[in-house]
């Protein structure tokens, strides 16, 4: 499930795949608007695994 | 000090403000009452006890300092897309934060650690190796603050204040109420500064693009003046691919090794407040893509600011009435004063506990902890402001991006004993040093440029020199670490 933290940085860090203009989304080029995209993206994944990982009794809670 | 052009209106509101924060700022020691101030735990981590949204607000006004808001569109203005690599840098960082930054925290809260070197010192029982770490996280964030400086440098100046005074005067107000109200009062701050710097951008990204003729109309403008000026542009150069994603991964890997976001977390109040902070500081990321995009409206607006500094103080003028221009500008001159002072705090709390209580005085009390840490404070503060008075501005810019490269190398000694006990503690000092020394030469030879160009396998590549220096570092700690042995056998044999 961790795993899925590390989509974002082969999403943002293959640079060529989002280095285009087209297509274009309310007037944003693709490169801005792929890149906004995965703020939410990214956030979303995090949630995801915090929900399936969360307290993982690392002592991390001041338990 | 006051000069023709000042505009009344924007100087009353932005006077209004910034008095308000300035109580707020004094009054915070009162905030969640603690028993004393006279500890360094209050003073310097605020009780240890923020929950997710007073987290929320001090780490994202914290790390998306005032500098950021007047830097990254002034980039994006000068070179296009290049720029944006802030935007990836401010994803990524979040699901590290996520991964590392509660386990970090369990260990600081367990043992009462205050820094990361504290934390370093007891993993691996160097004093070496703590005082490495406590010195990188000092010389790294001091760079930061003088631009802090340089932020609100560039909004008092908008708003037609010339001369020093206004700057010195607004920087003593802010070490006053550090001094007397520690990690409270920019935690306090930061909601109004936050809060402040989301109407502005929310209203500038609404209604700038609709003056100026929609966000096609945006871009297009700034494409045609990339063309006509022959460098730069919307799109990346194949060229700039790899600056692009090591500028972005090493600046996220970097981002919370400095002392004030570490600060942050260690005044988290459990490592639950830390994941849930890392899925919720994202909707600052949002902003500051939106932010970035002012560079480019600054073309469509037609506007010419002096210096690309000026572009986003130039383009609110050019916008909108005095008013909301004087609002923006107290929100970015806020919004230096929250970093500021969380950063001489985490410099403060470094030089007490792992130089004054590590080599000066051992048996210090955590309230001359206190004591101490306040006073240096006051230095550290002091310190950027002369840096700013009496040396050129590009010194801070060209420190603070070696600052970058520096704290950069403290990750595997602060992070690597989080998860492993391979590592053994001289060899991560050695490559703290490798990486450290060998990275600052490299930056300084090429004339301190952030990317440098190796030959390697018959092409060569351009990436981020901070990057390359980081695993220098974690080559020369593998394998001395395989040589010496880990932590548990290095402690064993000293013992």
């Amino acid at each position: 499930m961790k795993l899925l933290l590390l989509l974002p940085f082969l999403g943002l860090l293959w640079v060529p795949f989002y280095n285009q203009a087209a297509p274009d989304l309310f007037g944003f080029p693709f490169f801005y608007w792929y890149q906004i995209l995965w703020v939410p993206v990214s956030s979303l994944l995090t949630f995801i695994v915090w929900r399936a990982t969360g307290r993982t009794g690392d002592g991390s809670d001041g338990a | 000090m006051i000069s023709d052009n000042i505009d009344w209106t924007a100087f009353a509101v932005f006077v209004f403000f910034f008095l308000l924060v300035s109580v707020m700022g004094f009054v915070a020691a009162r905030w969640h009452k603690p028993k004393t101030l006279a500890h360094i735990d209050e003073w310097g981590m605020g009780g240890r006890q923020f929950g997710t949204w007073i987290t929320w607000f001090l780490v994202g006004g914290d790390f998306y300092t005032a500098y950021t808001v007047i830097a990254v569109p002034a980039l994006v203005y000068a070179v296009g897309a290049y720029g944006f690599f802030a935007l990836p840098y401010t994803i990524l960082v979040y699901p590290i934060v996520f991964s590392i930054m509660p386990r970090l925290w369990a260990v600081a809260a367990k043992a009462g650690h205050v820094t990361a070197a504290d934390v370093v010192f007891a993993r691996y029982g160097s004093r070496k190796l703590e005082l490495a770490v406590a010195i990188t996280g000092v010389i790294a964030t001091m760079p930061y603050i003088a631009l802090q400086l340089i932020g609100m440098e560039v909004v008092i100046k908008a708003l037609g204040l010339n001369g020093e005074i206004p700057l010195i005067v607004a920087f003593l107000i802010l070490a006053f109420y550090t001094y007397s109200a520690g990690l409270r009062a920019p935690a306090l701050i930061a909601f109004v500064k936050d809060i402040m710097i989301y109407i502005v951008v929310l209203v500038a990204v609404a209604i700038i693009p609709l003056k100026l003729g929609g966000y096609s109309a945006v871009f297009a403008a700034a494409d045609a003046a990339f063309h006509a000026k022959g460098s730069g542009g919307i799109i990346l150069a194949p060229a700039q691919y790899l600056p692009y994603a090591t500028l972005a991964l090493g600046s996220a890997m970097a981002a919370f090794m400095y002392p004030h976001t570490l600060t942050g977390i260690f005044a988290s109040a459990s490592g639950e407040t830390i994941r849930k902070n890392a899925i919720l500081l994202p909707a600052y990321t949002l902003l500051l893509g939106l932010i970035a995009l002012m560079g480019y409206m600054a073309y469509a607006a037609g506007i010419k600011p002096a210096t690309a500094n000026d572009v986003v103080p130039t383009l609110f003028k050019a916008l909108f009435p005095g008013w909301f221009a004087g609002f923006a500008f107290a929100a970015i001159a806020i919004g230096a004063l929250v970093p500021a002072a969380v950063m001489s705090i985490g410099a403060a709390n470094l030089f007490t506990r792992n130089f004054w209580k590590a080599y000066v005085n051992p048996a210090v009390s955590p309230a001359g902890e206190a004591a101490v840490a306040k006073t240096v404070s006051l230095v550290v503060k002091l310190g950027a402001l002369a840096f700013i008075l009496l040396l050129d501005n590009s010194v801070a810019l060209n420190l603070q991006l070696l600052g970058g490269l520096w704290i950069l190398q403290t990750f595997p000694a602060v992070v690597f004993g989080l998860f492993t006990r391979w590592f053994s503690g001289p060899a991560l000092l050695a490559g703290w040093a490798v990486g450290f020394l060998g990275g600052s030469y490299v930056a300084w030879t090429d004339g301190l440029k952030p990317l440098h160009t190796i030959a390697f396998g018959g092409g060569s590549y351009t990436l981020y020199v901070g990057v390359l220096a980081l695993v220098a570092n974690v080559v020369v700690a593998a394998v001395l670490s395989a040589v010496l042995g880990g932590v548990r056998r290095g402690v064993a044999r000293a013992a």
